[in-house]
């Protein structure tokens, strides 16, 4: 039965098919509010309201023709979106959606959990250079460095903001800090600039407006992805969906509570919390324009790191007081 | 740092036409920029040679779709001009308020395009969403969205009623409201103006002698304007102020451009309460004196020239169309140097480029003797005109 049911986990709930399907539902959702906030439609075709057109959308790329470009390395140019769709699909596997029970620790729950995670929301990241380095094309050498640069940029405020509410809650244990925040939760109201920090650096790190320069369009085609096609092309674009709806499940479970008691409270805590972070993506998206590469490093180092730095001494202070 | 070329164009999708933009750039910076033209060249002047002065107007128009007008108005007003036509003040009015239309529409259409190229999507499809206001308002005067073909040499072809009046008036001031909340928004959205403010900077004196025209002059504050250096239609009783900005930056550019929407809003409100009566063209003849005639038009993008040259025929012996977008290009490639890779659709969206009315030349490549060269229309004439064309050939032949 336990091998049952670690299969389960990993392939229908909260692993393979269940994240599929909540990330092309996602996909649709923030296509579709995108979309309304800026006075169109939006996919309304496939399925009621276009909500199926994600998933058309993948199916259409799997059958497109897939090019590999002559100079370009065949095994890395077509492993590496595999391995990045493995990694974003394991770091969902730790969020605390049915492994919230404290005393059972398994696999997928223990101390240390929250840091595998963004290591694994990491990976996707270097995956993204390498992909462009490999390509052999100008374009996606460029974009491939953007990747890179805003790397720097991001990853650190990120860090700092995520693990703050952890500080408090004196866990490194994603259910843990749930658990810890569900029974105080008052104390989330002194992470609120934690919370908007991680919200922009995980815009920033899943390349949406106005941090999309890795692969702006208008200036360097496709950038990272320029020569990618067809499956592989299908393969990264779901890696960037899941990356999504894992990178606002983290936020929800260590800003907002988390998910507990009981499979469909859960469940539904878990929809509601990440459409939340979701439409916050979505309105920065509509309301502003890309930036250069240098304004957002810039960016990063002048107004996010010191906030996160700042949250991170809130944190200390209130950790200080409560006990 | 190592220096690469990288090709913008002919097929990237910031351009909307086919241009080759050949980038040297080191890291992000651009060290050198150069642009080969011809890859949309159509023949336009010389199919102009074959064609009546009437069935020329026609064509004119469909030199560029979003200038379309400007194209016809510096034409006619050049045949007019050798034909010694006295257009009736009506049909001058129409003739400009049909400009005055265009003008929005097309720095609408900008404004979008030049959002869209900085990744502010919303702001595209809104100024996009608002132009078809104006679109709406070109077609109940001309029956037409794009070819209007309300010019004709001697006039205009339509006149206008109170109702279309009044729709006129209703949909500017509509247009108005926008137009107000997109200059705020354009000027002060940070993340859209930390991109286009300080970029692609050319000095007054460099505008001045790379020959720039329209909004990229106006937006180093050289206060030229042909409606009112050079006034042709009823510009000369029309009262309005040359909108200039002294940024000399993309930014600038904007500024001045959603400042002539507003000017232009004014002046199509002037038009529509002054209208005089009285005839809309007056009729002009097939056959137009000998004589040569250079035409100066102010379009949205600039100064536009026509040359004519008739031999006393119904065709012309040679006409000449030098689109604003020629004389921008030296400008550009200035502007381009020393700036970010991310610069680059911004800068060269900022002349408002329309490639193919710039296309005015062809290479001739020979293939065996591995030679190529690069002739205008003119050298093309010298060297075929003694051979004998076939014009009445039935094809096949």
């Amino acid at each position: 039965m336990a091998i049952l049911e670690t299969l389960f986990y990993l392939f229908v709930y909260p692993g393979v098919i269940f994240l599929f399907v909540y990330s092309t539902f996602c996909e649709w959702f923030d296509r579709k509010l995108y979309a309304r906030l800026q006075n169109r439609i939006g996919p309304a075709y496939t399925g009621r309201a276009g909500i199926l057109q994600p998933v058309a959308d993948f199916f259409k790329l799997l059958f497109k023709e897939d090019i590999v470009p002559e100079k370009a390395d065949r095994i890395i140019f077509s492993s590496l979106p595999v391995i990045g769709l493995a990694t974003v699909i394991t770091a969902g596997l730790y969020l605390p959606l049915w492994n919230f029970e404290l005393t059972r620790s398994g696999f997928n729950s223990f101390q240390g959990d929250i840091i595998v995670v963004l290591y694994l929301l990491s990976l996707p990241t270097l995956i993204f250079f390498l992909a462009g380095w490999h390509s052999t094309n100008f374009f996606s050498t460029i974009g491939g460095v953007r990747v890179l640069t805003m790397l720097f940029g991001y990853e650190v405020p990120l860090f700092l903001a995520v693990l703050s509410p952890a500080v408090v809650a004196d866990s490194w244990r994603l259910a843990e800090i749930a658990d810890f925040y569900q029974k105080f939760p008052f104390l989330l109201f002194f992470q609120v600039i934690g919370f908007f920090v991680a919200v922009i650096s995980l815009q920033a790190k899943l390349e949406r407006t106005p941090f999309d320069i890795p692969h702006a369009e208008t200036e360097i085609v496709g950038g990272t992805f320029t020569e990618y096609s067809g499956k592989k092309f299908a393969f990264f674009r779901l890696m960037t969906d899941i990356e999504l709806v894992v990178g606002s499940g983290l936020i929800a479970t260590v800003f907002m509570a988390g998910f507990s008691n009981g499979i469909f409270a859960s469940f539904f805590k878990f929809v509601l919390k990440t459409l939340i972070v979701i439409s916050i993506l979505s309105l920065i998206r509509a309301t502003f324009s890309r930036i250069r590469v240098d304004q957002m490093v810039g960016f990063a180092w002048k107004y996010l790191t010191p906030l996160a730095v700042l949250q991170l001494l809130i944190s200390i202070i209130v950790k200080g007081i409560i006990q | 740092m190592r220096r690469i070329k990288i090709p913008i164009g002919p097929q990237h999708p910031a351009l909307k036409e086919p241009i080759s933009l050949r980038m040297t750039i080191e890291g992000e910076l651009i060290k050198d920029a150069d642009i080969k033209l011809g890859y949309n060249h159509r023949g336009i002047e010389k199919l102009a040679e074959s064609k009546t002065f009437i069935q020329n107007i026609y064509l004119m128009e469909r030199i560029c779709g979003i200038c379309s007008h400007s194209h016809t108005t510096c034409y006619v007003q050049g045949v007019e001009t050798l034909c010694e036509l006295e257009v009736p003040r009506r049909g001058l009015y129409l003739r400009a308020l049909v400009c005055e239309l265009e003008r929005i529409h097309s720095h609408c259409l900008w404004l979008g395009v030049a959002a869209h190229e900085a990744g502010f999507d919303s702001l595209f499809m809104y100024t996009w969403r608002d132009r078809e206001v104006v679109m709406d308002l070109l077609e109940t005067i001309s029956g037409n969205r794009v070819h209007y073909a309300i010019n004709t040499i001697g006039g205009v072809r339509r006149d206008i009623n109170i109702a279309q009046k009044e729709r006129i008036l209703e949909g500017i001031q509509f247009l108005k409201k926008r137009i107000e909340y997109y200059t705020n928004l354009g000027t002060t959205e940070p993340t859209f103006v930390a991109r286009i403010a300080g970029v692609g900077v050319l000095s007054k004196e460099k505008t001045m002698s790379l020959c720039a025209v329209g909004p990229t002059l106006r937006a180093s504050g050289v206060a030229s304007d042909i409606r009112k250096d050079d006034p042709y239609a009823a510009y000369s009783e029309i009262p309005f102020e040359i909108c200039t900005a002294d940024t000399c930056d993309v930014l600038g550019r904007v500024v001045v451009r959603v400042k002539e929407v507003i000017e232009s809003i004014k002046i199509i409100e002037y038009i529509i309460r002054n209208l005089p009566d009285g005839e809309i063209k007056v009729k002009a003849p097939r056959k137009v004196k000998e004589g040569e005639v250079v035409s100066r038009y102010e379009a949205p993008r600039g100064e536009n020239i026509h040359y004519i040259k008739s031999n006393g025929t119904d065709k012309p012996e040679r006409l000449k169309v030098r689109a604003p977008t020629l004389a921008n290009y030296p400008a550009t490639i200035e502007m381009l140097k020393n700036c970010f890779i991310a610069d680059i659709p911004l800068i060269f969206a900022a002349i408002d480029p329309c490639i193919c009315c710039a296309e005015r030349f062809v290479e001739i490549i020979d293939k065996r003797k591995g030679s190529s060269e690069i002739l205008r229309m003119s050298d093309i004439k010298k060297r075929y005109t003694n051979k004998e064309i076939k014009r009445d050939a039935v094809w096949p032949f």
